[in-house]
């Protein structure tokens, strides 16, 4: 009888699995947000440096266009606008795209030639960035040459490599959150006798929204951090861009070419800290705009 | 019969590492050398290395790119024991070039580089001063066609670039802000293929695609070099702590022996030390080597 109540007041196996379970879980969230804390506090030191230390203001970080860390001018906005530009231009190219796409592959065509495009995007997916910006190099950037004069090296160069860099994210994105929508929405919608281009544009396209906002964003997202096929393509000129052909410089272009010329500590190496502190408040930035987005969707 | 076999493998890998392990305890220790810097430099310290293995193989010598400021930080901080640069310690913010002992190793020459198609192969200094500080935009100004001018630049920091600055332009001045690449190789690429670039690249990159430019008539040659009459010329420096392993030292004395300048480095396109009859401070002054 005693025997029985020890038993049974015991903790039995399954609930000491359950608790080593939990430890672990919990360990590696820990573990995940102690680094991404730990980032994010480094980060903050080294990028407010440049203000504390050497005397720069802010605003005349944000505002000046005058980039020559080795005559102690620290103008960041050239940098911030071309950003900007190559990563809009890239989506808005990218999106419909992508969006055209991933409607005929889960709409519309047969079942074999989704089997047959998703490892294919899958795999562009996957291809490492410096074989785009080789790509860019070897054939956008002559083309371009070819086409509109001048070096070819530029925001239009940059854009178009980067269009193909995020163009497979975007879609296999979309074609996840397109084959989301319930079947029995496309039903119901061929019940009513509405055609097909009916359904897609007002039940299947409005359901998951919140789905292709989220692949566009995460796509931009993408854009705007990537920094060596940029730095190939772009030209690095430290200028306002006057147009798209003229070669500029983006915030991670800068950052990649002139991390190793520069020492640890001094002013000119804080200024890159603190270019790399804006792309992540710029991606923080992404990154909430995409939890609106996908909130939005849900209501 | 499955366990046998494994016993046997499992037996005769323990044998393997335990008699390697013992007639490496009876070696002299291996020692190691680590070089980080400059990328330019890189290519002609592999080629030395891949030599000296047969010289010392006891010594297991690692060499890593980054950049003159990255191996310039990294040898100061005592994280490698030899940091390239193709720039002086003192031509680096934030180095403190008391505490480091500079080895020259080889020397650069740097030459202007133009489009091939252009049609000119001599500029003279003042010329190349009013292009690379934009006074000068068109090369019909120069004495070329109608062409407008596209100036490429190397990354600012970077050794060749400090070193063309320092010859072209004038103490305070700047030169415009231009397409800026971080390589030899994209330079020659981007001059070869686009009409009306000019640039600048060391000798040991120089082709056939690019067109070298004399300056007021004086050929880019090595012998040019070694008397300063082709001012564009960079040392490639091998900076060390103070006090340094023998190893480096040892290594660094075979680079800079008669028979690997002679070869190695002269075959690389540098300019052999022993052959330059001046010698450039810091700051860019040049005098007659005593």
């Amino acid at each position: 009888m005693d025997d029985l109540k020890k038993r049974l007041n015991q903790p039995s196996v399954e609930s000491r699995q359950e608790w080593v379970g939990k430890l672990i879980s919990y360990l590696a969230i820990i573990l995940i947000g102690g680094l991404v804390g730990t980032i994010l506090v480094f980060l903050t030191f080294k990028g407010v440096a440049l203000f504390k230390n050497n005397g720069v203001s802010v605003w005349h970080f944000l505002s000046s266009t005058d980039w020559q860390p080795s005559h102690h001018h620290y103008g960041a906005l050239p940098m911030i606008i071309t950003s900007f530009s190559v990563t809009v231009l890239s989506g808005i190219v990218a999106l419909p795209l992508a969006l055209v796409v991933s409607i005929a592959i889960t709409e519309m065509l047969p079942k074999k030639i989704y089997q047959f495009f998703q490892p294919l995007i899958e795999l562009l997916v996957g291809i490492p960035s410096v074989v785009y910006g080789y790509l860019g190099l070897t054939v956008i950037v002559p083309y371009l040459r070819q086409l509109f004069g001048g070096t070819g090296f530029g925001i239009l160069a940059a854009s178009c490599v980067l269009f193909l860099m995020i163009l497979p994210t975007m879609t296999s994105m979309t074609i996840d959150s397109l084959q989301a929508v319930p079947q029995k929405y496309r039903q119901a919608s061929a019940g009513l006798g509405a055609t097909r281009w009916q359904t897609i544009s007002r039940v299947i396209i409005p359901s998951a929204k919140s789905g292709i906002l989220t692949a566009m964003v995460f796509g931009m997202a993408r854009a705007f951090g990537e920094a060596l096929a940029v730095q190939m393509v772009i030209g690095n000129t430290t200028v306002i861009p006057k147009n798209l052909m003229e070669s500029s410089a983006t915030l991670t272009s800068v950052l990649t070419t002139g991390i190793g010329n520069t020492v640890m500590g001094t002013a000119s190496n804080n200024a890159l800290w603190s270019l790399a502190l804006i792309l992540l408040v710029m991606s923080l930035a992404f990154n909430l705009l995409m939890r609106l987005a996908s909130k939005k969707g849900a209501k | 019969m499955k366990r046998l076999v494994t016993g046997v493998i499992v037996a005769t890998i323990i044998v393997g590492l335990g008699v390697g392990w013992v007639s490496a305890q009876k070696q002299p220790p291996q020692e190691k050398v680590t070089i980080v810097g400059s990328t330019a430099l890189q290519p002609l310290t592999e080629a030395v290395v891949e030599s000296y293995r047969e010289v010392k193989p006891r010594t297991s010598i690692t060499v890593q790119g980054g950049g003159s400021g990255t191996g310039l930080s990294q040898v100061q901080a005592g994280a490698v024991n030899i940091g390239a640069a193709d720039i002086f310690a003192d031509q680096q913010d934030g180095i403190d070039e008391r505490k480091l002992t500079d080895h020259i190793v080889a020397v650069s020459g740097i030459v202007p580089i133009v489009n091939p198609q252009l049609g000119i192969d001599d500029l003279s200094l003042k010329q190349l001063r009013q292009i690379y500080t934009g006074k000068v935009t068109n090369w019909s100004q120069v004495g070329g066609p109608n062409l407008p001018i596209t100036v490429i630049n190397r990354a600012a920091g970077s050794g060749t670039r400090v070193a063309f600055e320092q010859v072209i332009l004038k103490k305070g001045e700047r030169s415009i802000n231009a397409q800026e690449q971080d390589s030899n190789g994209t330079v020659k690429e981007i001059v070869k293929n686009t009409p009306g670039s000019i640039s600048y690249i060391s000798f040991a990159y120089l082709n056939k695609h690019v067109q070298p430019l004399k300056i007021d008539g004086v050929k880019p040659t090595a012998r040019n070099v070694t008397t300063n009459r082709w001012q564009l010329w960079s040392y490639e420096h091998m900076y060390t702590q103070r006090k340094t392993t023998k190893a480096t030292r040892e290594f660094i004395n075979y680079m800079r022996t008669k028979k690997v300048q002679q070869t190695l480095v002269e075959d690389a396109n540098y300019i052999n030390i022993h052959d330059m009859k001046v010698q450039r401070t810091a700051n860019g002054e040049t005098r007659v080597k005593e």
